[in-house]
């Protein structure tokens, strides 16, 4: 387009709103064209998958995990509404997990962020603890709690808990040490200091930490929901794999992903509000 | 007790140095006073703790030695007495420019109403000419406009001594020159006692009432106290007509190139109690010179 010539043209109302419609247009293509591509790109891996699994005698049993059986299923999953009860109880337990998570992780992550003797002290332990893999604990977990929920919850917990923390104390570390230095001047308190300077100055790190702790707590629910309960994702994947419904089970890991990746949105839209940098 | 309103007694500060046991003394019997309502600007060379001094009036620094008394106090730590203007704005950078001044209202004066606290600071702000940018972060604004929220802030909480760390040391010449203005302006509104730390000789004769000159550290000390005898209010326009101009520029200059290196040298055998020499270049015959900073043992 010539955008010379257009800005040249009578300010006719009508003509402008086209303009602008078109520009609009314009830049939503720009926008998607790429990620519409790569989902584009995908869907083109999983049908070819699909098709070589589909072709050889071997595998051919598992030819409904590819994309036409599936979305059947998953649409199927949507329409009856069958589809929301696992989610729920997927994202409670996963909710409940973050929040114990966030309620360790956070105070946890300013006072080792704020105090060096304490950031040395914990240093070997946590580094020690943090390597060790959430599922490893499961065994421990289901001595350790009563209920099924319970020990999920902690599983998921413990998995989050470090990248909050960690980012928190980074957060903490990289405050401008000039502000403690104006809120001194101001004559703010320990109270104030904590309140209206590093609470602010750090709920960007925090809420990327929280990006993080969302991202190893989902994949940590899964596994963690083959244990004894009967409900949610992990469940429903166990359970269609036991009756053999592949296309069932591979809308399951449909579902999954989107509710992953909405969840990774939500926390992403958290940081760009929390965000005071220039970037 | 003395009836100054500021007074430096024998202030010295010590750093631990690596790999020594001997401690660096960055400045040592430094005495100087300063009035109510004194504009007293104070000029060295870098690395002869005029900062150091400045934290310590602020309460944000200890010193190794000696006392500084306000108003019949000894300051011990940072209060509300003391506002600090620092050299980088200093923003807090998620707040507004309005918010970043309410902040410091309410901790000054935390029984105001919303409303009175939000009028105060609007007040502030609108002498610097920040009225129309009141909600915007300080990402949002230029140097200047920082440098000028940091101002109303300063001003706004009404402390006894306001204290500038090289305010303008970060602006391009053209704003700094703009925004001195309004210091005056300001300042000559609310008569606030300022000490002020500066690298800017023409920015000193201008704003200062008087100027205190620090020999070359370590071992620093306050040689000098010069008056400035011109007659306010000063513009930065006609400054240089001004008879005082010349002779008080030249001797400022004078020092900083030759006397502060050679003052530094001496300043180690004399007196600790060492007062510094006060000088009025414009009428040099009423202050007639004393001997030589250095004195026979």
């Amino acid at each position: 387009m010539n955008r010379t010539a257009t800005l040249k043209l009578p300010q006719y109302s009508g003509r402008n709103l086209t303009l602008g419609l078109v520009r609009g247009a314009d830049t939503v293509r720009r926008r998607l064209q790429y990620p519409a591509l790569g989902i584009a790109l995908l869907l083109a891996l999983w049908w070819w998958g699909g098709m070589v699994i589909a072709n050889n005698p071997d595998t051919m049993a598992f030819a409904s995990f590819a994309p036409g059986p599936t979305l059947v299923a998953f649409w199927d999953l949507v329409s009856t509404g069958a589809v929301w009860s696992p989610i729920e109880s997927s994202l409670q337990r996963v909710g409940l997990g973050l929040v114990w998570a966030i309620a360790i992780g956070v105070p946890l992550g300013v006072a080792i962020g704020y105090f060096l003797q304490l950031r040395q002290l914990t240093h070997v332990p946590f580094q020690f603890l943090r390597m060790i893999s959430p599922l490893a604990w499961m065994p421990i977990a289901v001595l350790a709690f009563a209920t099924w929920d319970a020990a999920i919850i902690f599983l998921i917990a413990i998995a989050a808990v470090w990248p909050i923390t960690y980012a928190t104390a980074h957060g903490v570390q990289r405050i401008d040490p000039m502000w403690f230095k104006v809120g001194r001047n101001l004559g703010a308190g320990p109270y104030h200091t904590l309140r209206r300077i590093i609470l602010p100055a750090i709920a960007q790190d925090v809420f990327a930490g929280i990006r993080l702790a969302v991202g190893v707590a989902w994949i940590v629910l899964v596994p963690a929901e083959y244990l004894g309960v009967t409900s949610g994702l992990g469940y429903a994947i166990n359970d269609a794999r036991d009756t053999l419904e592949y296309d069932k089970l591979a809308a399951i890991v449909l579902v999954i992903g989107i509710i992953g990746y909405l969840l990774d949105a939500i926390c992403v839209r958290l940081i760009k509000r929390s965000s005071y940098r220039e970037e | 007790m003395t009836a100054h309103f500021l007074q430096i007694e024998n202030l010295a500060r010590r750093f631990p140095q690596p790999g020594s046991k001997e401690p660096t003394t960055v400045f040592e019997g430094v005495n100087f006073s300063i009035e109510k309502g004194e504009f007293v600007c104070i000029i060295g060379h870098s690395g002869c703790g005029k900062s150091t001094i400045l934290n310590v009036l602020a309460g944000l620094d200890h010193p190794s030695d000696g006392n500084v008394i306000m108003d019949g106090k000894v300051i011990e730590g940072p209060s509300r007495d003391q506002g600090v203007i620092f050299q980088n704005h200093s923003l807090l950078p998620w707040l507004s420019t309005l918010h970043n001044v309410t902040f410091a209202v309410r901790a000054r004066w935390p029984n105001w109403s919303r409303a009175k606290i939000r009028e105060h600071s609007v007040n502030y702000l609108e002498m610097v000419g920040l009225g129309e940018v009141l909600n915007r972060k300080p990402a949002q604004l230029s140097g200047g406009m920082r440098q000028r929220v940091g101002i109303a802030r300063a001003f706004a909480i009404e402390p006894k001594l306001l204290l500038m760390d090289e305010p303008f040391g970060a602006l391009d010449a053209l704003t700094r020159g703009v925004i001195q203005e309004e210091l005056l302006k300001i300042w000559a509104r609310t008569h606030q006692t300022v000490f002020m730390i500066t690298h800017d000789v023409d920015e000193s004769v201008l704003l200062a009432d008087r100027v205190l000159l620090m020999t070359n550290g370590p071992n620093a000390r306050v040689a000098e106290s010069v008056i400035v005898d011109i007659p306010r209010p000063r513009e930065r326009a006609t400054l240089h007509e001004q008879p005082g101009y010349y002779p008080v520029r030249n001797h400022l200059v004078e020092f900083l190139v030759r006397r502060a290196k050679t003052l530094a040298s001496a300043a180690r055998d004399t007196d600790p109690r060492h007062t510094p020499r006060t000088v009025n270049p414009v009428k040099p015959d009423t202050f007639p010179p004393r001997p030589a900073l250095v004195r026979s043992g």
